[in-house]
Parts: C-alpha cells; sequence; structure tokens
C-alpha cells in the first residue's frame, strides 16, 4: 500500500511537469500586426467582486462592440487578457509583470482599477513606459503630469471629487457661507483607497469654517455598529460613505438602525452601484452618490452593446447587468482608451501602438461634445481635456440617488473647485518629486 | 457618560455577539462531537447561504428550497466524514485542524465555482429599523432584526442544549466527545454519529447564514465571519453551547464599548483586534474557558 | 544503484559530520548551485525572474522561517505573515529615516526587530500549546495589522499609507535590473538556508526536536521550554522579517500591509504542509508548489479550454489548494520533502527491490 501511493503519487507529479513542460512550449508566438492587445486587470473574486467584474466587464463588451461592428479601430481588432488580481497589490504587480510584454509591441496601458495596485506600479510602469490609466482613482497628485508622465487618474481625481461634494452640500444648504459649523462624517475604509481624502477633508474644512471627522472602518467592514453609535453621538449633518465592496452596504443599515436619514449620506463613486444598495434592501432607499457619468440604459452606445454584443451571445456578463453604475463606467473606460488610440493612429500611423505613442496620445486628448454625441455617449460622459501639466482633463461629477428600484440623476454637472484642490496637488506631486529625485518636465 | 447612549452601545454590542454567538454554535456541535476544530465552517455558512439564496433566486419555492438546502448539507457533512475524517482517525488533532483549514479554502472555492462570486441580496421580511415600542419608552435605539436574531439564537440554543442532554443520541454525542474508544467499545456507531454532527452543524450555519445573509448580502465576506467565531469561542469555551452565546455576549459587547470609548486614546479600527486580545488574556489565565471542561494540558 | 553510498568512507570526524556526506548529494547540490547562479540568468526572461524565481526565493525564505516554528519546534503559527510585515516596514523606517543607512544593515535591522516582537507574540507559548498557540498567533497577525495601518509614526506619516521604498544601493551600486535583484536574493537566501540547516542540525535542532515530539518528556530530560520555544520564535521571526523586508524592497518596490494579510499567512502555512514539516528542502519544494501552481492551473485551463472566466480559475485554484492539504494531509503528512526522502531511499536500492 505504501509503495502503491508513493508510485502514484510521483506518477501524478511527472504528469504535472510534463504538462507544464507542453504548456510553456505550446505558447502562442507573436499576435501579428493587425491585433491590438490590451490588458486587463480584473478582480472577478473577493469582497470587491461586483465592482471588479463589472467595470472590466463593460470595458471589455466596449471593445467586442467595435470589434463587431466597426471590425476593431481602423481595422486593428482589440484582443485582450485577463488576469485575477483579487484586489490584491502583489497579485496585481505580478499581473502587470506577466502582461506587460504581450502583442506586437507590448501593452500601451495598463488600468490596475487598484489604489492600491496603481501605487505598486507607477514606479514600475515609468520606467518600462507604459501608462497607467486611474480612471476617478489612483493617486491624486499624479494630476501634474509634470511629475508623473505615466500616470492617469482621468476625469476626475479623488480630491476634486471630495471638493464637488462640498459646493453640492453648500447648494443644499443654501450657499457657502451656511457651511460654516456644520458637522461632517468622513466614513472611510482603512485602506489606502481610504485614507486618500483625508488631507483634503481638512483642508476644506478649513477653507470653509465646517467641522470634519474621520471614522477609519476596519476591512472588510462587515460590521460597523460602534462607529455608527459614534456617528449617532456626534449627531453630523452629513456622512460621506467612503469604502468599497460590503464595507458601503452596511453603512446603510446602521443608518436605518440609528434612523439617520439616507438623504443625508453622500457615497463616493466606488459606493454607488447597484450591487452595494440591493444587499440593503429598503434601508438604501434615498441614499445619494456622486458619479462622474450618467447611469442606466437610455445611451445610444449602450444601447448598442446590447444589440451588437449581447444578442450574439458574445457579452461578458449577465446582460441584465448591462447599464447598471459599474458597467457603464467599464464602457466609459473603453471610449477613453479607444479615442486614445485613434489619436495615437492618427499621429504615428495606423498600426499597433507602444506604451510610448499611448502616453502621448493620453496628454493630447480632447473628447468634445460634439464627438461624445457621435459616440452615442451624450449625457454618459462629460467633456475630457487633458494636457502634459493636467492629467486629469478636467471633469465634473453628478449626484444621483437611489429611489428605491434604480438610481437616478439629482443634479447638474458640478465642478470642483479645482484652484484649490491644483494648489494642493503641486504641493503634493512637488514633495514627491524631491523625495524621488525626479526633475519635474517643462510642459510647452 | 451618558447613561442611556452607554445601555445601546451595550446591547448593540450584546446583540452583535449573538449573531456571533450562531457561528459558534457549529464550532460547538462539531467539537463536542469529535474533538475537531472545524476551521472551514465560516465557509459552510457561505455555501449553505449561497444555496439556498440561488435556488429562490430560480424562482423555487422557499420551503422548498430550504429543504433542499437542508439536503445538499446533510449530503456535504457525509461527504466530509468519508473524505477526510475518516482517514485522518488517528492523526493528531492539530493535523485534523490543519485539514479543516484546507477544507475551508476548498468549500469556498466550491461554492462560489458552482454558483458565483456575486452579491445577492436576500430579504428575510424582518424589518432592520429600531424597535418602536423600546424607543418609546426609553429611547434607546435597538433594531428589530437583532431582537429577532437573538430570539432565533436563543431557540437554537435551547433546543441544542436539550438534544444533547436529554435525547439518547445526545447522550451518544457526548459520550463520543469524550472517548472515542470507549464510545466504540459501548457501541455507538461512530460515522453515523459524526455525519449526524456534521450535518447539524450545517444546519446551523444555514441559519447563521440566513441571518447574517439578510443583514449583509450573501458574498464571499461570509466566510469570515469565522474570525470573529474564534475569541467567542475561547472566552466561552469549546464545548458549550451555552457557553458559546455567553463568549458572544461577552465579546460583543466588549467590542464595542473598546471601539467606542476607547478608540479616542488609540486610534480607531481597534474592533477587529480586541475580541482577540481578550481571548489571549483568558488563554494565558483560563484556557478552557468560562464554560468548557477543565481538561486543557499545560505546559 | 545510482545512489549508493558503498565505496564512501568517512575517515575523519569532520567527514562524517558533514553536511551532506554522500557525495552525490554533493554533486546534486553543486549542479543546483550552478544552474541557480549561472544557467538561470542567462537563460531565464525577465518574466521569469521577477515574477516567478524572486518571491519564489522569498517565500522559500518565510517558509523556512515557519517551518523552523512549525515543523522542527512544532508551535503552530498562524501570524507569519504579520511579521514579514514587521520586516518590511522596519527595513523601510530603518533605510529611510536614519541617513545613509547601509541597505544590507537596513535588512538585519528589520530582521532583529523582528525578531524581538516575534518572542514577545511567542511568550504565550510558555503557557498553552497546540491549537490554542494557533489562535494566539493569530491575535498576533491582526494586532499587527492594525498597527500598521492605523498607527501614523511607521508609515512616515503619509496618510495613504502606501510607501515607496527608497532604491536599493549596495556598495555604490545600484541594484534594480531584475538580474542584479535576483542575485541579491539568491545571495541572502543561500546565506540563510545555511544558517538554518547548521541550526536544526546542531543542538538547538535537536532540543526542538525534542519539544516537538513530546515536551514533557524533554523537559524533564533537561531542555529548558522557555529558551527553547522563545528561540523557535526568535530564529522564526528573523527569517520571516528578513524576507518581508527583501518582499517589499525587491519584489514590489513599496510596503503596504495588504500583502502581509492572512491570507498570506494560510499560504506560508500551506507551503510547510505540502513541502513538508521539519524539513529545510521541504521549504523550498512548498513554496515552489505554491508559487508555480496558480500559473500552472491558468495555463493549463487556456490550453484545454479556451479563455476561462478568471473566477473561475480563481475558484478552481481555491479548491486545489484545498484539496491538496487535505491529500496531503491523508497520504504523506510529511510532504513532498518526504515523497524525495522516499525516492533516494529507493534509489539506494534501486533496481533490487528489497
Amino acid at each position: 500500500m505504501h509503495r502503491g501511493k508513493g508510485v502514484a503519487i510521483w506518477c501524478g507529479m511527472a504528469m504535472l511537469t510534463v504538462l507544464m513542460a507542453g504548456v510553456a512550449l505550446a505558447q502562442q508566438p507573436a499576435d501579428p500586426n493587425k491585433e491590438q492587445f490590451v490588458p486587463i486587470l480584473i478582480y472577478r473574486t473577493g469582497p470587491y467582486a461586483a465592482g471588479g467584474s463589472g467595470i472590466m466587464g463593460g470595458f471589455m463588451d466596449y471593445m467586442a462592440l467595435l470589434n463587431e461592428r466597426d471590425g476593431g479601430i481602423n481595422g486593428i481588432k482589440l484582443v485582450w487578457e485577463e488576469c485575477e488580481t483579487a484586489y490584491n497589490n502583489d497579485r496585481g504587480v505580478e499581473c502587470y509583470e506577466r502582461l506587460k510584454a504581450k502583442g506586437v509591441k507590448g501593452a500601451p496601458v495598463v488600468n490596475p482599477l487598484s489604489t492600491g495596485i496603481t501605487y505598486a506600479l507607477i514606479d514600475r510602469a515609468t520606467n518600462d513606459k507604459i501608462p497607467l490609466v486611474s480612471l476617478g482613482y489612483g493617486r491624486t497628485d499624479a494630476t501634474d503630469g509634470r511629475v508623473f508622465p505615466y500616470v492617469f487618474p482621468l476625469i476626475t481625481n479623488y480630491w476634486n471629487q471630495s471638493s464637488a461634494k462640498v459646493r453640492y452640500i453648500a447648494q443644499l444648504s443654501g450657499g457657502e457661507d451656511k457651511l460654516k459649523g456644520k458637522k461632517i462624517v468622513n466614513l472611510h475604509l482603512n485602506v489606502p483607497y481610504g485614507k486618500e481624502t483625508i488631507p483634503i477633508w481638512d483642508k476644506l474644512a478649513e477653507k470653509f469654517g465646517f467641522e470634519v471627522k474621520h471614522l477609519a472602518v476596519p476591512p472588510p467592514g462587515l460590521d460597523q455598529k460602534s462607529l455608527w453609535l459614534q456617528i449617532r453621538e456626534y449627531n453630523p449633518d452629513w456622512v460621506v460613505n467612503r469604502n468599497w465592496g460590503v464595507s458601503c452596504t452596511e453603512p446603510l443599515r446602521e443608518a436605518a438602525r440609528i434612523g439617520f436619514p439616507r438623504d443625508k449620506m453622500l457615497g463616493v463613486w466606488w459606493c454607488g452601484s447597484e450591487e452595494d444598495v440591493f444587499p440593503a434592501g429598503k434601508s438604501a432607499k434615498g441614499y445619494m452618490t456622486t458619479n462622474f457619468h450618467g447611469v442606466g440604459r437610455d445611451f445610444p452606445v449602450i444601447e448598442e452593446i446590447i444589440d451588437k454584443v449581447y444578442t450574439p451571445g458574445k457579452g461578458n456578463l449577465p446582460v441584465t447587468r448591462a447599464g447598471s453604475v459599474y458597467y457603464n463606467r467599464g464602457v466609459i473606460h473603453g471610449i477613453i482608451t479607444a479615442e486614445a488610440m485613434r489619436l495615437a493612429h492618427q499621429k504615428f500611423g495606423v498600426a499597433p501602438i507602444s506604451g510610448e505613442q499611448m502616453q502621448w496620445a493620453l496628454e493630447n486628448l480632447n473628447i468634445t461634445p460634439e464627438r461624445i454625441k457621435e459616440i452615442g455617449a451624450e449625457g454618459l460622459m462629460f467633456p475630457l481635456k487633458t494636457s502634459c501639466k493636467d492629467h486629469e482633463g478636467g471633469g465634473a461629477v453628478r449626484i444621483q440617488q437611489w429611489d428605491g428600484e434604480k438610481w437616478v440623476s439629482v443634479s447638474d454637472w458640478i465642478k470642483p473647485y479645482s484652484d484649490l484642490v491644483r494648489a494642493e496637488v503641486e504641493k503634493s506631486a512637488a514633495q514627491y518629486a524631491k523625495e524621488k529625485g525626479i526633475t519635474p518636465r517643462a510642459c510647452n | 457618560m451618558n447613561v442611556a447612549f452607554f445601555l445601546e452601545v451595550l446591547i448593540g454590542g450584546m446583540l452583535s455577539g449573538v449573531m456571533y454567538a450562531l457561528v459558534a454554535l457549529g464550532f460547538v456541535l462539531i467539537f463536542k462531537s469529535s474533538g475537531v476544530f472545524n476551521f472551514a465552517q465560516g465557509a459552510m455558512v457561505l455555501f449553505s447561504a449561497l444555496t439556498f439564496v440561488r435556488l429562490l433566486e430560480m424562482h423555487i419555492y422557499f420551503w422548498l428550497a430550504l429543504a433542499l438546502t437542508l439536503i445538499v448539507m446533510i449530503v456535504l457533512a457525509m461527504a466530509i466524514e468519508r473524505l477526510v475524517l475518516r482517514p485522518l482517525i488517528n492523526q493528531p488533532l492539530i493535523i485534523l485542524f490543519m485539514a479543516t483549514i484546507g477544507l475551508n479554502f476548498f468549500l469556498e472555492g466550491l461554492a462560489q465555482g458552482v454558483w458565483d462570486n456575486q452579491v445577492h441580496g436576500f430579504e428575510l421580511g424582518i424589518n432592520d429599523e429600531p424597535f418602536e415600542a423600546l424607543r418609546q419608552l426609553t429611547g434607546i435605539l435597538v433594531s428589530t432584526f437583532d431582537l429577532v436574531a437573538a430570539l432565533i439564537a436563543g431557540t437554537l440554543v435551547l433546543g441544542l442544549s436539550l438534544f444533547f442532554h436529554k435525547t439518547r443520541i445526545g447522550r451518544a454525542l457526548r459520550a463520543v466527545s469524550d472517548d472515542h474508544q470507549a464510545a466504540l467499545s459501548v457501541g455507538i456507531p461512530l460515522h453515523h454519529i459524526w455525519s449526524i454532527t456534521w450535518a447539524a452543524a450545517g444546519i446551523v450555519a444555514l441559519v447563521a447564514g440566513m441571518l447574517w445573509g439578510s443583514r449583509l448580502g450573501v458574498q464571499f465576506s461570509l466566510s469570515l465571519i469565522t474570525l470573529k467565531a474564534l475569541p467567542v469561542l475561547i472566552l466561552g469555551g469549546f464545548n458549550s453551547i451555552p457557553g458559546a452565546i455567553v463568549g458572544g455576549l461577552i465579546v460583543g459587547a466588549s467590542e464595542k464599548l473598546a471601539e467606542v470609548y476607547l478608540s479616542r486614546f488609540v486610534g480607531g479600527g481597534i474592533e477587529n483586534f480586541f475580541p482577540y486580545l481578550l481571548a489571549m488574556v483568558f488563554l494565558i489565565f483560563r484556557p478552557y474557558g468560562l464554560f468548557g471542561d477543565e481538561i486543557i494540558e499545560r505546559v | 544503484m545510482v545512489y549508493r553510498e558503498s565505496g564512501q568512507f568517512k575517515t575523519t570526524y569532520a567527514n562524517d559530520m558533514a553536511m551532506f556526506p554522500i557525495t552525490q548529494d554533493r554533486w546534486g547540490l553543486t549542479v543546483i548551485i550552478v544552474i541557480a547562479v549561472v544557467v538561470v540568468p542567462v537563460v531565464a526572461s525577465n518574466y521569469w525572474i521577477t515574477s516567478l524565481l524572486i518571491p519564489f526565493l522569498i517565500f522559500a525564505l518565510a517558509a523556512l522561517g515557519l517551518n523552523v516554528l512549525t515543523g522542527y519546534a512544532g508551535q503552530l503559527s498562524l501570524g507569519h505573515a504579520g511579521f514579514m510585515g514587521v520586516g518590511a516596514y522596519a527595513a523601510y523606517n530603518l533605510a529611510t529615516r536614519i541617513p545613509d543607512m547601509p541597505l544590507l544593515l537596513s535588512f538585519l535591522g528589520a530582521g532583529l526587530i523582528t525578531t524581538v516582537v516575534g518572542m514577545l507574540f511567542g511568550l504565550p507559548s510558555l503557557r498553552i500549546k497546540g491549537f490554542y498557540l494557533a489562535v494566539a498567533t493569530l491575535a498576533a497577525q491582526f494586532i499587527i495589522e492594525w498597527a500598521f495601518s492605523s498607527i501614523g509614526w511607521f508609515s512616515g506619516g503619509t496618510a495613504t499609507m502606501t510607501l515607496d521604498t527608497p532604491p536599493m544601493i549596495i556598495f555604490g551600486y545600484r541594484i534594480h535590473t531584475p538580474r542584479q535583484r535576483y542575485y541579491l536574493t539568491l545571495g541572502i537566501v543561500m546565506l540563510l538556508t545555511l544558517l538554518a540547516k547548521n541550526l536544526v542540525r546542531s543542538q538547538v535542532g535537536r532540543a526542538w526536536m525534542a519539544m516537538r515530539d513530546m515536551d514533557v518528556a524533554a523537559e524533564a530530560m533537561g531542555i529548558r521550554p522557555l529558551t527553547t520555544k522563545l528561540l523557535a520564535f526568535a530564529i522564526s521571526s528573523f527569517y520571516a522579517g528578513v524576507a518581508g523586508a527583501l518582499y517589499g524592497f525587491v519584489f514590489l518596490t513599496s510596503v503596504d500591509i495588504t500583502a502581509f494579510e492572512l491570507e498570506r499567512s494560510f499560504r506560508l502555512l500551506f507551503m510547510v504542509i505540502i513541502g513538508g514539516l521539519g524539513s529545510i528542502l521541504g521549504s523550498f519544494l512548498g513554496a515552489a508548489f505554491i508559487v508555480l501552481l496558480p500559473i500552472l492551473i491558468n495555463n493549463a485551463a487556456t490550453l484545454f479550454v479556451g479563455t476561462v472566466p478568471t473566477n473561475l480559475i480563481a475558484n478552481i485554484e481555491l479548491m486545489v489548494f484545498g484539496g491538496l492539504i487535505i491529500f496531503f494531509l491523508i497520504v504523506e503528512p510529511y510532504g513532498l520533502a518526504r515523497l524525495w526522502h522516499t525516492t533516494k531511499e529507493k534509489l539506494r536500492l534501486w533496481p533490487f527491490p528489497h
């Protein structure tokens, strides 16, 4: 029995080794010149799976639409490969290393989909000359493209978003002077993403004269009762919900338990999707979040995706998710990537794009309202214009509210306090440059 | 110090603790009958809750789905007993513990592989709002949901205690947990007993999964509740059913009180490890918990 | 016939007590070292070096530490990743707060600081053992996680808590290409492995194994439990600390507590169980297994089925890990190292079956 067991195990090991060798040898050679490779860092597992799968699902669907409808971008088909990061920093680094050299000229752009992974990749990507796009998240001071040439926190960064929230609260309160003396709680997940906005909230509080209290939620944030009891004691006017995954849902329930009005809760855009509010059931009604894009299916491009990609069965997710908040965010990822690629084709010729070429394109993006209408994304996307100095693009936010069944936009596009934020961004970027010994580029 | 607020924190904490105790009950069941610490209990909570929710989403009638899930858990229990426990019968308990760690991972992968990784909303129809009568009387806010959960937990504890002490099978279970050899020699069928216990633990896991799931949505994070249940077990004793509840109450209350009143001195987030700190203190001075049997060998 | 020892006579005590008394073993080891030092950097691609070999070496080092604690000394620990985290943060703070701190001294200092922390958290082992000690080590893991995410001092005051490590400079040379990093890691790991191998063969190692097998008898024989257990915690924490520092500086180039969470502790435990409890070789085998398995599953799935959704792969990975743990515990509790040992034993007699 012992001997048979040993033999069996060694046979198994041998088979595994042979299999692996065979697989390694059987790897396909490099892609031909008519294909553009795009790496997809995604998390379909773990506590944040809803966001990861939704956003990248939308991204991949948009690329599928371009392939189906137009045959790719200017005839070059888009191909992609997924790599599961499970929101883990080291797996993110590993996925990056695995995928960065695929395709004829390597990966043109990387979307880490996590602030932590973005931080971990900044040095590497800058060395490898591959741009990191952290759309609506990531390292805020990378907005200053002179210090961070290869990092793009597009549309709006976290600090701008926080300041836009303040502007909205001021609007609702009847003016900026009415902010004085108000109490705002910054309920945030105790991870890099959550802590990113602490300094700017302090700055805003200083400027407008309101009080801000930072409460840290220990991840994964399943049970927040003690924090909410503290909130009850503090009795704030507003609570900012800066969580992720399951820690977004629990506040809604806790607020119901202590009777805190849901419409005085303002969530960040990573806490503002259907998957965050469904599990909270009735407690979620009235909850408001910010968003930097439109919601729902009522846009030509989304309808086209459903029509041309899902009907022939080539969709990435269950079709019910199309039009959800995370999904639309993913579609915007796709739109921006595609537009940058078109721009790169115009300048460098129609061929697979390298990281450096993509970096140039991302720095010179000008997606006008007319172009947005052409794509079929009017109302879904705000116009975007980047530059060497400004890697953000000057976006704006909207407020949406959950009515029990769906998200409804309840405000116009709200612009952030860009000057205040820009000053802080430049300060922080300059500090980073000093620490790292980087000479900021001179932008022309 | 505001007394009403303190009471709220205390009561809220205790009710939270009851929810932890529900999960801890599953551990106690298995430990009581086989001496194995089942690290996979959290995965069983996830597995049972996911199965139930997905069956419901396929528009199967509530009670039928419940019955189907129960059958699945029973089959799972028998499979675990046959494939994992029986081959490891004479091994030291630490090996069994490590095997249940492996089992935990396996079940997590299985549950999410078979069903999926998404969040599933789940409503039991119980309101998660403050209990009005209490609020009118005293101004203290206590959620109705928590009270119902406490009631369910209490019923379970009562039921299980009665089962263990008044029925024949319960006696057999206690005999097995005392001494495998002796129980065998008296004629108690070990394998059947273990299957029954694991199935019972599976049912408790299902109840816990339903309650936690209706609060948070059924998703991967449910399996992380194991980590909250461990200190409860250390405090209450590994083989005591009422101990699980008492341990839960203490852990829940102390972690909330610590978070609310101590966090201003040491920074937030101590909730995660405070129960473990408490557990460590107990481990050093009273390792068998408040109600457990005093058989722990000390160094 | 290949592996026969006959004809190899030992004429001095030194020869008899050598680490690898059989000539074939010495040859085998030389070949492996030559491959590791000379062949691999030339042949392997950058991807292999940065994403597979360097993490393999680092995890092997950490698993070595855990093996010393759990495999040799018998103290089950579920908080080993926390100690890695301590090492990483310690190295970061030493390197950034002390001007002109040599890199290797930072690593050494990190190891020493982790040693102290490890001994502190190892004190409960004097009163409790087995599974209860595991719970105490879980407490250590959670406390460490909390400390590094909440106490700003460790992170140099930045609110965001993800720290970029400073560039690595040894004796004026900047270490940043994959091959340079590989050599740095390989050198440190080889040195510490030699140290560990000697330790477990020495009196200390024997004392550990005596404590593991039957602690009451060991104490009766005169082995002092206090020093033995604390020494085990100390050594294993030192290894974990250095491994953590390497992980942050060499692999991730950033220090972040999320890389050292409970999940990581379990992975390390799996490496030790699958590789073999109480075996130096086992730590390496286990680390290789755990590092390579996800890649293998991914490639196998892609080969046979085409594009598989990544969540299915991740779930299969979980199931395979869990299943393998159970399989190994049932079939061969001493892991891959024991299998290798059995093979060597068979080779001594092959082709004769008895």
